[in-house]
């Protein structure tokens, strides 16, 4: 019947909802650096090919 | 004060209350358990290593050159490359990691990332890696790249792991495309020395597989995957790790041979594989039972294990070397 009776919640104590938020923490600065480096790779390899430095 | 966390996609009957980082069913996970970490050892760090230096060595023996911003590029594709469909094993495999010792701790058997997460992981890595490598380099090269992928993930993962004790033997072929992918990312070409270089590592990871399967034995027995030493008995793959070894030993003196690597490269080969054939014949000649089972808790396949990784590093760092001297 769907994704309802799929998923169970299941209640958390306050220290596993501070681990919880923790690593939720840890990966969305993981995400920002790697977004910041793709940014800067993609800037760098458009500065090379428009220069025709290959 | 309490906090909620969803378990479960479906597959397999969640447990109430877990603790956090408990083994968790098959495919299932918890959201908000994974750390960054985690979700890097999706990408088997320990084999992209090997991945990015010898596609490294591809992409610097090749004639030519290409801007360190693009070779740099090169070099991330193949390892992205590697990692995705490193990941997309991972998820196919969850069943057979979660019960062997050495991978029942990875992400998914232990709970911490999700099956479909997992794949979708994998999948989108699989296709920016590609993307990016045609976009920097040629299409040859992401074509190249993209074929490596798919080999890993549908001949090696899903055909031949479960079903042939040759699974290593054939499916080994993924793992020795990264210096063709590094050497067309330069010339836009295939050549004698990026075919001789994937032909090495090609008949390398038999005796480098097999000494670790050897030692692992009662995993893969476990797991029901058929390693040779499951199918065939220890006896029979200590005979084909000195047999492929000494196929191999002369191909890696042949690109000297063959006058497209020099004398640096082709004596570095011929010491290399010296040791190589004594650490493989030690593993012959280990003390073993009427069965084949060794009475030395296989101590001499541990150290081929090691030797053979350190062989592959030397061998084609020497080649490296032999290029920007010779």
């Amino acid at each position: 019947m769907g994704m309802d009776n799929e998923i169970e919640k299941v209640p958390l104590s306050r220290a596993e909802s501070e681990a919880v938020a923790r690593r939720r923490r840890g990966r969305n600065w993981a995400m920002l650096i790697v977004l910041l480096a793709i940014v800067a790779l993609f800037f760098a390899i458009s500065i090379v090919k428009l220069s025709g430095q290959q | 004060m309490t906090d909620t966390a969803v378990i479960g996609d479906g597959q397999g009957a969640a447990q109430s209350p877990r603790p956090l980082g408990a083994a968790a069913d098959l495919g299932a996970g918890v959201a908000g358990l994974s750390t960054a970490a985690d979700w890097f050892a999706l990408l088997k760090p320990r084999v992209m290593t090997l991945v990015v230096f010898t596609g490294w060595i591809g992409l610097l023996v090749a004639p030519g050159s290409l801007h360190p911003v693009l070779a740099f590029t090169a070099v991330l594709s193949i390892a992205v490359g590697a990692g995705a469909a490193g990941a997309i094993n991972m998820w196919y495999d969850r069943d057979i990691d979660l019960v062997m010792r050495r991978t029942r701790n990875r992400p998914i058997p232990a709970g911490r990332i999700a099956a479909g997460e997992a794949l979708a992981f994998g999948i989108v890595l699989a296709v920016a890696s590609v993307l990016v490598m045609g976009l920097a380099t040629n299409v040859m090269a992401a074509v190249a790249l993209a074929v490596s992928i798919g080999y890993y993930v549908f001949i090696y993962t899903m055909w031949l792991k479960r079903s042939t004790p040759q699974n290593i033997v054939i499916g080994g072929a993924a793992g020795a495309f990264p210096p063709i992918i590094g050497w067309i990312a330069v010339t836009g070409h295939l050549a004698l020395m990026p075919i001789l270089m994937f032909a090495i590592i090609f008949f390398w990871t038999p005796p480098h597989f097999w000494s670790l399967a050897l030692w692992a034995n009662s995993d893969y027995q476990r797991a029901g995957v058929p390693m040779l030493p499951v199918v065939a008995g220890a006896k029979e793959t200590r005979r084909q790790i000195v047999l492929y070894t000494l196929l191999l030993v002369p191909l890696t003196v042949s690109p000297w041979a063959l006058g497209v690597a020099g004398p640096i490269y082709g004596l570095s080969a011929l010491v290399l594989g010296l040791g190589f054939l004594v650490a493989v014949w030690r593993v012959a000649r280990d003390r073993q039972d009427a069965a084949g089972v060794s009475l030395t808790n296989d101590a001499p396949a541990r150290a081929a294990f090691k030797y053979s990784i350190l062989y592959l590093f030397v061998l084609f760092a020497a080649m490296a070397v032999d290029r920007l001297v010779g």
